[in-house]
């Protein structure tokens, strides 16, 4: 019996937690790429770049802000942070589609030049974030680190394995839940986010109806702004900041929101859950766990890992390809690719 | 003075000219339709008077005023609504989010035009969450119509609302049309069955290549033996 529960600690310290975390991360960054697929009609390939550039301005911040002294006690200084990362990301967005974007919309260009454009803008803001703060890692979590440390739950319970909950992996829950639920009121309840729908749905209906394009191009990119900078903070105060990193989160997060269903954001929030629980889960070394559920002689000797971590992100790529091939509408039957 | 003028048409998609002088008139609260052949340039009629096409000779009053310059969402704001044949609803979003994204203009209470709406298609109430794609082809007409009612038009334009439509539905949407009518919004549409149209018809106005062919009322149009050898099988 306690063997059984050692071995739900475990799963639960290095597979539920982390995964729920990062499916929280990944999900909202995936709601960002397929706000922008439904509603400008196209794959934004500089999503991962946005979060990093968003990500940057609130690190930066951050670090005026504990420069001042200023800090939030046991939660990290970035959240005051985040609001100047939000506004500087929307300033950036806006004017892209100002210089970018909107010369394409005039020519009523097909969407793949949209995409090669955003790959354009990818490249404009790789330098711009390595320029201004580097090709480094950057670590810029502050106040408490844990909320529930396995060391301490082990003494308490004297069990041989205990689960710790990070600071960070709570705030990325909490978070994740306050934003996907606003989210969801202004699509849903507000008359601009119900013009955004329509928009999506139909637009030359919507048009013909008075909605216009130009406030709902506005919204879409402050909504991007908002998620993305979210999203980038919250990852990089669970793991690190690395502008690399950033640039290949952007394999996950496409295969979360096509997991999912393009163009719909409840498909994007499963289809990240989905990724990141199969991320983790294919490559964890299970020998730890097998050897607390098996009676004693079965103990295995390998690893019993399925595919090494390095592998991580061939995961996503294998899901993505598999959702292609056999359902490319995704679970919640989204627009085909 | 009539209400709804096109007049002197001209014009097309591209280099070529589809409409050659056509004229169109519609009084207040009077029911035209335009009938003739496939290729005939009744469409394209209806959308050079709300604005969807550009022509470079002639022009579009709305009661004495030239709107000929001005884009469809303006004249939207002006009282014109126009039903497409095609992708007329917005199938992701419940029957009553269609209604209120037609009354999109609209900042005022819209419940009272709701529930008129909703007299006029009582179907439509029992299926007011529903989303719009799920409906049935008669149905989603009756959205895509009462999507257009929502702005109080004075004007309402329909292209070939019965396309695709079972013979029952056909007489009910004609019914409402009539109905729409009596309140005082000048009906414009393009139809394909010219017979039922024209029989409900003020005006009618028979196109032929860009060109108006005859004009006249719609019993008149039923009775005349070439419109009938043409168009409606002797």
């Amino acid at each position: 019996m306690e063997d059984l529960l050692n071995a739900f600690f475990l799963m639960s310290n290095f597979v539920f937690v982390p995964a729920i975390a990062y499916g929280s991360q990944l999900a909202l960054g995936a709601v960002g790429v397929t706000l922008v697929y439904g509603i400008l009609r196209f794959s934004n390939f500089a999503h991962g770049d946005i979060m990093a550039f968003g990500t940057m301005v609130v690190i930066l911040f951050t670090w005026l802000f504990q420069s001042y002294g200023i800090n939030l006690g046991p939660l990290p200084t970035a959240i005051l942070a985040l609001p100047f990362g939000i506004i500087a990301t929307a300033i950036f967005l806006l004017g892209s589609d100002k210089f970018v974007y909107k010369f394409y919309r005039e020519k009523k260009a097909v969407p793949v030049t949209y995409l090669i454009a955003s790959v354009g803008i990818m490249f404009v803001l790789n330098g711009i974030v390595r320029f201004i703060i580097g090709p480094n890692d950057q670590r810029f979590a502050d106040g408490e680190r844990f909320i529930i440390k396995a060391k301490a739950m082990k003494q308490y319970l004297g069990t041989a394995e205990g689960v710790s909950i990070k600071v960070s992996q709570g705030l990325t829950v909490i978070t994740a839940v306050i934003v996907v639920m606003a989210l969801f009121w202004f699509l849903n309840k507000t008359r601009t986010g119900k013009s955004m729908r329509a928009f999506s749905d139909n637009e030359d209906l919507a048009l013909l109806s008075g909605i216009s394009p130009d406030k709902v191009v506005s919204v879409t990119w402050i909504l991007v702004a908002i998620l993305a900078t979210i999203a980038g903070t919250l990852y990089g105060l669970d793991k690190s900041f690395k502008p690399f990193t950033y640039f290949m989160l952007l394999l996950p997060i496409f295969a979360s929101a096509i997991v999912g269903g393009l163009g719909n954001p409840l498909g994007a929030i499963a289809g990240g859950f989905v990724i990141a629980f199969s991320e983790i889960m294919i490559t964890y070394p299970y020998k730890k766990f097998v050897a607390y559920i098996v009676p004693g002689d079965w103990k295995p000797d390998g690893l019993v890992q399925l595919l090494a971590t390095d592998y991580k992100f061939a995961v996503s790529f294998i899901i993505l390809v598999l959702v292609l091939l056999f359902k490319p509408t995704g679970i919640f039957a989204g627009k085909s690719v | 003075m009539s209400y709804l003028v096109g007049e002197n048409m001209t014009g097309g998609y591209g280099a070529a000219d589809i409409l050659h002088g056509c004229n169109i008139i519609a009084e207040k609260g009077e029911i035209a339709v335009i009938v003739g052949p496939n290729g005939a340039g009744k469409s394209t009629a209806m959308k050079a008077i709300f604005g969807m096409l550009n022509i470079h000779t002639g022009s579009i009053l709305l009661d004495g005023e030239d709107i000929t310059t001005l884009s469809p969402q303006a004249r939207v704001a002006k009282g014109m609504a126009f039903v497409p044949q095609t992708s007329n609803v917005f199938p992701t979003m419940s029957v009553e989010e269609n209604l209120e994204m037609g009354a999109f203009l609209r900042r005022d209470d819209i419940s009272k035009t709701m529930d008129e709406v909703f007299d006029l298609f009582p179907i439509l109430k029992d299926k007011r969450s529903q989303n719009a794609g799920e409906l049935s082809g008669g149905q989603r007409q009756q959205v895509a119509v009462g999507r257009a009612l929502m702005t109080q038009p004075k004007v309402l334009m329909l292209d070939e609302p019965t396309a695709g439509v079972s013979p029952i539905v056909m007489d009910e949407l004609f019914d409402n049309i009539i109905e729409v009518a009596r309140t005082g919004i000048t009906i414009l549409m393009v139809e394909q069955n010219a017979r039922q149209a024209l029989n409900i018809a003020d005006k009618g106005y028979v196109m032929v290549q860009g060109r108006n062919k005859f004009t006249d009322t719609g019993q008149v149009l039923l009775n005349n033996p070439e419109v009938r050898k043409s168009f409606l099988g002797g």
